[in-house]
């Protein structure tokens, strides 16, 4: 199986992101901000890092890249598409996901091992996971606090797309502690903390996060 | 030329941490009475030509699909008087 990882000016963890598919099992493919199509991909990932240097606003520029016109269209029709941090940015700017993320309340740059809880474990990057399930990710950024109208907060707790949700104490002031959501089809998923750093015992807090790589391989092969 | 003004402002309900940091650094410095800060942005668009209603169309749509993120802020247009 065939997972793009989209590299823009600024990204700063593609690498991470194409290594994490590798470990999964799966066969990462580099996808270029200019690029006129996926290549064949049969899944994206949107890596962390600042595109396009935040500029504006994070996300803003990036989604209007080239490569997001075929992006955008296949994420409709049901491609795997996972955004992390900036990547989960550009997911809403685009649309694809509801909601915004803006500054962190505290105003720092956040940088901890950051447990999560798994609400839905349905979507196509967490099916290898429990509804329910505690797990340990990195988070890191200074623009994470996620942020929609009560109307749609209400609307992804009814729909059950909240995928994951800050556990203890909320890190950067994100509405009702969402860490990260899906799209009603649940196969377009968006999350500020970053599982590509947790694939490994050597290089992070564990290997939780290696499960949305390992879910998606599934999925696709499933399918 | 004519110089359009876009000006961006995140939505009142939103919380602007950077409005707040501005906020609580204005009384340190004896600037007082001030009961609160929301900062925003502004664009300043220099066009070639005159303005027509046409173009501010145009100017609008930029302004709701790049310039802001209408799921957190609002915008206005206006057109600046020549000097």
């Amino acid at each position: 199986m065939r997972v793009g990882v989209v590299t823009f000016p600024g990204s700063l963890d593609d690498s991470d992101a194409a290594r994490a598919v590798r470990l999964a099992g799966g066969e990462a493919v580099r996808l270029w901000h200019a690029d006129a199509d996926l290549h064949g991909v049969d899944a994206v990932v949107l890596p962390g890092g600042f595109s396009y240097g935040d500029y504006l606003r994070c996300g803003a520029i990036a989604r209007f890249a080239p490569v997001m016109a075929p992006l955008v269209e296949a994420a409709q029709g049901g491609l795997p598409v996972l955004g992390i941090c900036n990547g989960f940015q550009v997911l809403c700017e685009s649309h694809l996901l509801p909601g915004a993320l803006i500054r962190n309340d505290h105003r720092k740059f956040n940088c901890v091992d950051q447990e999560l809880v798994v609400e839905n474990a349905s979507t196509a990057w967490t099916t290898g996971y429990s509804a329910g399930q505690r797990v340990v990710v990195p988070l890191k950024n200074g623009e994470g606090g996620y942020v929609a109208d009560d109307a749609t907060l209400d609307r992804l707790e009814g729909e059950g797309r909240v995928v994951v949700r800050y556990a203890g104490d909320n890190p950067n002031g994100s509405y009702r502690s969402i860490a990260g959501v899906a799209n009603e089809r649940g196969n377009v998923v968006g999350l500020m903390p970053h599982p590509e750093h947790a694939v490994e015992d050597l290089t992070g807090p564990g290997t939780d996060g290696l499960v949305f790589f390992t879910s998606v391989l599934k999925a696709l092969v499933d399918a | 030329m004519a110089r359009v003004v876009v000006d961006v402002m995140l939505k009142p309900e939103i919380l602007d941490p950077q409005g707040k940091a501005v906020a609580q650094a204005l009384p340190r410095l004896g600037f007082d009475g001030i009961a609160g800060v929301r900062q925003g942005k502004r664009f300043e668009l220099e066009l070639d030509g005159e303005v027509t209603e046409e173009r501010l169309t145009q100017i609008r749509h930029a302004a709701e699909t790049l310039l802001s993120n209408p799921v957190i802020e609002d915008y206005a247009v206006h057109v600046e008087e020549a000097r």
